[in-house]
């Protein structure tokens, strides 16, 4: 033991004489420095993988529907299936899930829409084990719309449900 | 002697009316609202007369009542600078030749005084080729800031007589304002008068609020909120402003489309549970809550008949959402709407012989009227998005929201009468949707 501590002793002696060294025999590497296209300025980030924000970007917080359906499609399935498996990994989460339409129906019909496209993720992420307790649903009908124009490529976006997580063990 | 008055055809404008044929009628001065392309009735107001302190209020009245009149669409003024006649006083004798000879076939006069704080009204009319008054002169008195119900009263009286519909100018709407991108719209609730004066709100666009309905009084006012973040059936006191859940919102459930009954004991709405939504009935008092539906399909937007017996409503238990009518205390609903496309947001009559709703047919919208066994369906309107019908107290025009396509698309109010005639904006500042027109005021 004794020996030990001094060879780690003479280690750190040699080391840090290492840093002393005149600052002219050390090239300092600057992986992000000088001009450069997107990117090379700033600080890359990524999100940690149990955070809201990873959920959102990595994972994937929404799924998309057909019009007028609330049923999923097999695209649809394996978002689920792995927002389902984050949700099981961090149990720390609770969810509420938005249901959405797009405009082209009455307000309140598509209310209720939303509501059954809400309910659809629900069912499907209680399936693949998470507690019930942990979810809510909220209806949004077309009042919050992604994409604001009025064809069919904004219609689409639109028609989605959103699982938006946060702390909290839920009910 | 009797009154001749020729109503003229051209050609019905849209659904499956007839073109009413040429009639020659007689009996009183008489325009009415009927299928085919209908020549305004041309009248005339003469000055109205100071009889006191009248000072602005006198144009205004004078204005605001040729206002209410032209803009049913169905009367024409004959401008004050066309008259012969001059009527020195309101008791003055009329010299109906004078108004026979431009044209007018009805003359209104009028006078206007303020006492102690109150505007008060008189008005007079005549049906000019028959030579006589038609009806009693009225005088309608309104604290000073309510001139324009005065106003209102007196244009009711002119055009319930010329047409034999009941009236509507003296009544209020309830709308929501929306401003902000289509992306991240806010809205508030406001009262306005119908013709979009005297704007109040009710409430602050710090949380979505939408689709306000009148009780039947005009007291209180139904309608949706996401205070709690999810949409609740909520109640207000018109004047208090005080607001409140309507029930116990039970966890994991929304309510909303909430309408009182005509006798206002009882409150139908949707309510979602399990992604699943179903016509409830509220105790009005007692908060006693129980199910009207119970079917896996969407069931929302109820509206009773005026006599209170009947409920139609939105469904989409064929498939698609239609029509149905049912009985006030539930049980098995029929359907009413069978044309193409989806129909939604039913709205029985005040006067109980048609329903209004939103039709859409591919990409365009419509709003239509139909009797209540569904037959004579007629579109009123067509657009890129019409939809939410209200009905004016006297059955005979509708109100709802038209919006404009794209990321500017804005919403609008319109009105336009039973026939599809005379659709013109509601003039208020600013995007406006989700109307639900009051009773007449008292």
């Amino acid at each position: 033991m004794k020996l030990f501590i001094k060879l780690a002793t003479v280690g750190a002696i040699l080391a840090l004489a290492a840093c002393a060294r005149p600052a002219q025999d050390m090239q300092i590497q600057d992986p992000y420095a000088g001009a450069g296209g997107a990117g090379m300025g700033g600080v890359g980030a990524t999100a940690l993988p149990g955070t809201a924000e990873y959920f959102k970007t990595a994972v994937g917080d929404t799924v998309l529907f057909a019009v007028d359906q609330s049923t999923l499609s097999s695209e649809a399935r394996v978002i689920l299936a792995n927002q389902a498996g984050w949700l099981n990994q961090n149990q720390g989460f609770s969810a509420v899930i938005e249901g959405h339409a797009d405009e082209q129906g009455t307000r309140e019909y598509n209310l209720a829409l939303g509501a059954r496209r809400a309910n659809s993720v629900q069912e499907y992420l209680v399936s693949q084990g998470v507690a019930p307790g942990r979810l809510q649903t909220v209806s949004y009908g077309k009042e919050r719309p992604l994409e604001i124009c009025s064809t069919e490529e904004c219609y689409s976006k639109n028609r989605r449900a959103v699982t938006v997580v946060s702390p909290g063990a839920g009910m | 002697m009797l009154r001749q008055f020729l109503l003229t055809s051209v050609m019905a404008l849209s659904g499956l009316g007839l073109a009413a044929p040429v009639l020659a009628q007689d009996g009183p001065l008489r325009i009415e609202i009927t299928d085919g392309v209908i020549e305004p009735m041309p009248f005339a107001i003469a000055r109205f007369h100071d009889e006191g302190g009248a000072g602005e209020y006198l144009a205004q009245v004078q204005n605001l009542i040729a206002a209410d009149l032209t803009g049913t669409g169905l009367f024409r003024e004959i401008p004050a600078s066309a008259h012969i006649a001059r009527p020195e006083s309101f008791d003055a004798p009329i010299s109906y030749e004078d108004w026979k000879a431009i044209n007018a076939q009805a003359l209104i006069t009028g006078a206007v005084r303020v006492e102690g704080g109150k505007v008060v009204v008189k008005f007079r009319l005549f049906d000019v080729f028959a030579g006589q008054p038609l009806g009693d002169g009225m005088q309608f008195d309104a604290a000073a800031g309510n001139w324009r119900r005065a106003a209102h009263k007196a244009a009711d009286q002119v055009y319930s007589r010329l047409t034999g519909e009941g009236p509507y100018f003296d009544s209020r709407v309830a709308f929501v304002q929306e401003s902000g991108p289509k992306d991240a719209r806010r809205k508030r609730i406001g009262i306005m008068d119908y013709d979009g004066a005297n704007v109040k709100w009710l409430t602050d666009d710090s949380t979505l609020v939408l689709k306000p309905r009148f009780s039947p009084d005009g007291s209180r006012l139904l309608y949706t909120s996401y205070a709690t973040g999810f949409p609740q059936a909520m109640v207000m006191d018109v004047n208090t402003l005080a607001s409140r859940p309507l029930g116990t919102g039970q966890q994991g459930t929304m309510s909303f489309s909430p309408r009182f009954s005509p006798d206002g004991r009882w409150i139908v709405y949707s309510l979602e549970k399990g992604g699943n939504t179903d016509i409830y009935q509220m105790d009005a008092a007692t908060g006693a809550q129980r199910a009207l539906t119970n079917a896996p399909s969407i069931e929302t937007s109820p509206s009773y008949s005026p006599d209170g017996t009947q409920i139609v409503f939105e469904s989409d238990r064929s498939g698609t959402p239609q029509l149905y009518i049912m009985g006030a205390n539930g049980g098995e609903p029929k359907r009413i709407s069978f044309g193409e496309g989806r129909y939604g947001t039913p709205v029985w009559s005040p006067r109980g012989d048609l329903i209004a709703f939103t039709r859409q047919v591919g990409a365009k919208f419509h709003i239509g009227v139909m009797r209540t066994d569904g037959s004579e369906e007629k579109m009123l309107t067509e657009s890129f998005l019409d939809e939410g019908p209200a009905w004016a107290p006297n059955g005979r025009v509708v109100m709802f929201t038209r919006v404009t396509p794209g990321g500017d698309g804005q919403p609008r109010l319109h009105s336009v009468d039973i026939t599809g005639r005379n659709m013109r904006p509601v003039k208020i500042n600013g995007a406006a949707s989700d109307p639900d027109w009051g009773p007449l005021l008292p």
